[in-house]
């Protein structure tokens, strides 16, 4: 795991295999509200991405977030589920009420605008958690 | 058209049931993962095209073959770091008593 797997068709088909998982980890949170997928699944893909690159490539692998970096994203994330959140409460709604946000739009529109927001902030949290677990479970031991 | 999704499912249904049974009648890991590997990815790859054929040729059609493309891509990828991995760790192929 710290040193790469080291074949060549498994080095070739990861670079071939990796973009998809992108592009489908954010068809997956865009179309979340009409579609099976959400902020959690998009956000799974997203963390795979990161654990395939350390499991193929080894320690010093392209795709790469330390630890701490992981947590700090894990942070922001989590930030911005509360921001949207606040956001809603200072236009005078509740907390979460998607329809006091000031958009030019109809209310299942805005509904929809202020759940994008939300899952936004729940993918990032879960890919840097996924990251943040596999590091803790491969970190080498310092002496 | 329905015959032809039928022939599919069927042969879907064949491939992945030989495969089950290769896995439990082989008699070691390598030999093992032959079956499932190729067993596997054929039966199915064919029981998605077959659901794509009997759906007509629309959106959720497009997506199945997508799905086909990437097991196709994705299966022997995995038997491939499986016996390599096994390899590795010192796991001796199977040989005939005798020989």
């Amino acid at each position: 795991m710290n040193k790469r797997f080291g074949t060549i068709v498994l080095d070739t088909s990861f670079r071939f295999i990796i973009p998809f998982i992108m592009v489908y980890s954010v068809y997956v949170l865009i179309h979340g509200e009409d579609s099976p997928g959400g902020g959690f699944q998009a956000g799974a893909l997203f963390g795979i991405v990161f654990v395939l690159s350390r499991l193929v490539q080894g320690e010093d692998c392209a795709l790469k977030i330390s630890g701490t970096k992981a947590i700090m994203l894990a942070g922001v994330g989590t930030a911005i589920y509360g921001f949207v959140g606040v956001l809603t409460l200072i236009f005078g709604g509740n907390f979460l009420q998607y329809g006091a946000l000031p958009l030019n739009m109809h209310e299942p529109e805005r509904h929809a605008m202020g759940i994008l927001g939300i899952e936004i902030g729940v993918t990032l949290c879960v890919m840097a958690t996924i990251i943040a677990i596999f590091d803790a479970l491969t970190r080498r031991e310092e002496m | 058209m329905k015959f032809v999704a039928l022939f599919f499912l069927l042969g879907g249904f064949f491939f992945t049931t030989v495969a089950a049974i290769g896995v439990i009648r082989f008699p070691d890991f390598y030999t093992r993962l032959h079956a499932s590997g190729k067993g596997d990815t054929l039966g199915v790859a064919m029981s998605i095209i077959g659901l794509a054929i009997y759906n007509g040729f629309n959106l959720i059609s497009l997506k199945l073959m997508f799905i086909v493309v990437f097991i196709f891509l994705a299966n022997p990828i995995g038997t491939h770091v499986l016996s390599r991995a096994a390899y590795r760790s010192g796991i001796k192929p199977w040989v005939r008593k005798g020989e």
